[in-house]
């Protein structure tokens, strides 16, 4: 009994001590931490991608809490929860938000883009980049060896039959991807878009038609055919610009390459025939959102 | 009785060093510590980071919990409640220099992030405070060896962190890629490590 009470005695004792100096430590060691950034942090989506510019959602929220950062500097942010972020910082909630994706604008696929040697290093497109531009003739081509699957905090990126292809419903549009991707193919555009041009080649059409059956000739029957002229062709590859476009979809049905996409004829083409269809789907991407 | 600085000299201190450096290498030997070591180990520089954590951490606990067993558990007849003792001692450690940190030194407490209170839970620095009062080492003694399996760990997952960054660019069968390659890999190096197991100085 008495061996007991002691163990309890000295316990407890040791345990007071070492509370009593936690308690005084706090005291002494107390960091006024503003408790917003708690609330705002919450709304985050905690992924801590980096597309903000700040090294987390920790640091973008205390950003947003001293005033640096906008409320809506998180693209991968649902509407609802910038909204939530806005009440904390007191401000009006009705900020209009764009939604937007990553795109790659590639279609070319291995069974549609020539290469000029096999590539066997690192499996890593800055490595085979370094390597004479990668293994597709296509100077403008995906490479296909999964960089930017790698920086993907939201695994939203496969490669498919040689092309990456984006998730849409996955992701969050951080950027990430786009600034990994060494041949800069892969662009955010609205979340919403109808079509887009699925190649960047900006050689001459039959250049292009050399090395790859899925690239931009510049032929501009698409330009010509858009009634909202909304295409261009400029250096040889169409542009759409989705502030004018419609959504008609003349320019799908009219392109001789078939590299003009369209989120439907994505979903068509991957159901009938899985691997080419949703390879381009992906490899397919509009042109630049801001044209 | 415990073992004294006095009666160790300086051969007796450089040979529990070298030991718990390499020969007992805390995660090689010892297979303490395995959670931050292969959970912590995708870069070098936050391996380092976590190393350096854990040296802080296990020197001071290891001779607190030394002058705590001491003083009060040895004296009250008290030391079948080690682990709880320690347990006890270190959490509060923890939560005192993390709280140190925070105020004086912001800097170092955001390099050290989320290591600082994942070592609250971490087995090796218990079982450095225990392994302490089984070889009966004098409270400064154990913050020696604590320093020294600080150091041993640091090697170990620094060395497996420079491993695991050249094989993340390998070519490997799609099965082992990630954690089997990096289970292999240490396998590999407590292979290597175990070469030290027969020293004894």
């Amino acid at each position: 009994m008495i061996q007991i009470l002691t163990a309890f005695g000295w316990f407890a004792a040791i345990a007071a001590v070492l509370g009593l100096i936690l308690a005084v430590a706090s005291k002494i060691f107390f960091v006024k931490i503003d408790e917003r950034i708690e609330k705002i942090k919450e709304c985050l989506p905690g992924a801590n991608c980096g597309g903000c510019g700040y090294v987390g959602c920790e640091a973008l929220a205390a950003a947003i809490s001293r005033g640096e950062a906008p409320v809506n500097a998180c693209n991968a942010c649902t509407d609802e929860n910038i909204k939530k972020i806005s009440e904390v910082m007191g401000l009006a909630s009705d900020i209009e938000t764009v939604r937007l994706r990553a795109q790659v604008m590639c279609s070319g696929t291995n069974d549609l883009a020539k290469k000029k040697y096999i590539y066997g290093g690192v499996s890593d497109c800055v490595a085979a980049n370094r390597l004479s531009g990668g293994d597709k003739i296509c100077p403008n081509g995906c490479i296909g060896l999964g960089t930017c699957v790698d920086v993907c905090k939201f695994d939203a990126i496969k490669v498919i039959n040689g092309v990456a292809a984006i998730d849409y419903e996955k992701c969050k549009s951080c950027g990430a991807c786009v600034a990994a991707c060494p041949k800069k193919l892969i662009r955010l555009v609205p979340a919403n878009i109808p079509y887009w041009v699925g190649c960047m080649s900006v050689d001459k059409g039959a250049v292009t038609r050399g090395y790859c059956d899925a690239g931009c000739i510049g032929c501009k029957l698409c330009e010509k055919k858009c009634e909202a002229g909304a295409i261009k062709v400029t250096d040889n590859v169409a542009e759409i610009d989705y502030t004018k476009c419609t959504g008609c979809g003349v320019c799908e049905s009219v392109c001789p390459r078939k590299i003009i996409w369209s989120a439907y004829k994505k979903t068509k083409v991957e159901t009938a025939e899985p691997a080419v269809p949703a390879v381009a789907e992906s490899g397919g991407e509009a042109e630049k959102t801001e044209a | 009785m415990s073992i004294t600085v006095a009666d160790l000299g300086l051969g007796g201190i450089l040979s529990i060093i070298i030991t718990a450096v390499l020969a007992e290498n805390y995660i090689f030997s010892k297979f303490l510590g395995c959670c931050p070591f292969l959970g912590l180990s995708e870069n070098p520089s936050n391996a380092l980071g976590m190393g350096c954590a854990v040296t802080f951490v296990m020197t001071l606990s290891s001779l607190i919990t030394g002058l705590i067993n001491k003083y009060i558990l040895v004296v009250f007849e008290l030391e079948y409640l080690q682990t709880i003792a320690f347990i006890l001692v270190i959490a509060s450690l923890v939560q005192l220099i993390e709280m140190f940190l925070k105020k004086s030194v912001p800097a170092l407490y955001s390099a050290l992030g989320i290591y600082l209170p994942l070592i609250t839970t971490n087995c090796a620095i218990l079982g450095a405070a225990l392994l302490c009062v089984q070889n009966s080492y004098d409270p400064f003694v154990s913050a020696i060896y604590g320093f020294a399996s600080g150091v041993g760990f640091t090697l170990a997952i620094v060395v497996f962190a420079g491993v695991r960054e050249k094989v993340a660019f390998a070519d490997i069968p799609k099965s082992f890629k990630g954690f089997p390659i990096a289970l292999v890999t240490a396998g590999l190096l407590a292979m290597s490590f175990a070469g030290f197991s027969g020293i004894t100085i």
